[in-house]
């Protein structure tokens, strides 16, 4: 068991539904294995963790192949918002739970979650937009240190 | 799969270290398995969390997850990785005797 994985950081950079729940489903999955488990959230993958975005979480239909349809057709308004609907619908019904419901489950596992501090520079937010879980906006080199001795997953 | 004897007692494992049936478990058993799993002694929150695994494997056909556990057995979810922190849900199905839990949350 010497090759066993004992540590995961993961990095969520993007800010739609197929961009956040993989990686939150992995970190849940690591902590239910018993494994420490970060998450570093930097780009629009903040969005996962801002308090009034969260909850807006959307699919993208437009340069998604997954969706299996035309381009033109995942342009047309409102697209996004079915796609999304349908996937909430789906995701309920297997009981995965919301993001927001995510979030408070995976901090109460003891997984870390932080902020990219250059990415809440960028986009002009505070402390005060993100939920009270998160554990603390971080630069990249604090995320490395914390990461240390793990794998890093990018998602 | 392994015949192993634990407190007197003969169990079928599979190579995880799960039960295969989980008729030869009992309280001696659970607090050797427990021991083996790094948890000392097992407190009555230990035992609330165990007792809750078996009614919902014997009423289910199978373990619940970390997140029904915090739903339904009493015990938060905070709780449930102070009382097994190498993972509730497989750790406590592994003292309570059952099949280890599928499903990714």
């Amino acid at each position: 068991m010497s090759d066993a994985i004992e540590k995961v950081s993961i990095i969520i950079s993007k800010g739609s539904l197929e961009g956040i729940y993989p990686g939150l489903i992995m970190a849940n999955g690591a902590r239910a294995e018993g494994i420490e488990a970060n998450l570093f959230f930097t780009f629009f993958g903040l969005d996962a963790i801002h308090k009034k975005r969260m909850e807006h979480i959307k699919v993208a239909t437009v340069g998604n192949p997954g969706m299996h349809m035309a381009t033109l057709v995942g342009g047309l308004p409102g697209m996004s918002a079915i796609a999304t609907h349908m996937m909430n619908k789906k995701m309920e019904d297997f009981d995965i739970p919301s993001i927001p419901e995510f979030m408070e489950l995976i901090s109460d596992t003891g997984a870390g979650m932080y902020a990219c501090l250059a990415s809440v520079d960028l986009f002009g937010m505070t402390e005060s937009d993100f939920i009270d879980e998160l554990d603390g906006i971080i630069t990249v080199g604090d995320f490395y240190e914390i990461a240390a001795g793990g794998q890093i997953l990018f998602t | 799969m392994a015949t192993v004897t634990i407190a007197g007692h003969t169990i079928d494992r599979n190579d995880e270290g799960f039960f295969e049936d989980p008729d030869q478990w009992n309280q001696e058993v659970a607090t050797e398995v427990a021991k083996e799993e790094g948890i000392e002694e097992l407190t009555p929150k230990h035992w609330q969390v165990i007792e809750f695994m078996r009614k919902e494997y014997f009423e289910k056909g199978t373990g619940p997850t970390v997140r029904m556990l915090g739903k339904t057995s009493g015990v938060t979810v905070k709780e449930l990785y102070q009382l097994f922190p190498k993972g509730p849900a497989k750790v406590a199905a592994k003292v309570a005797g059952i099949p280890k839990p599928r499903g990714c949350i």
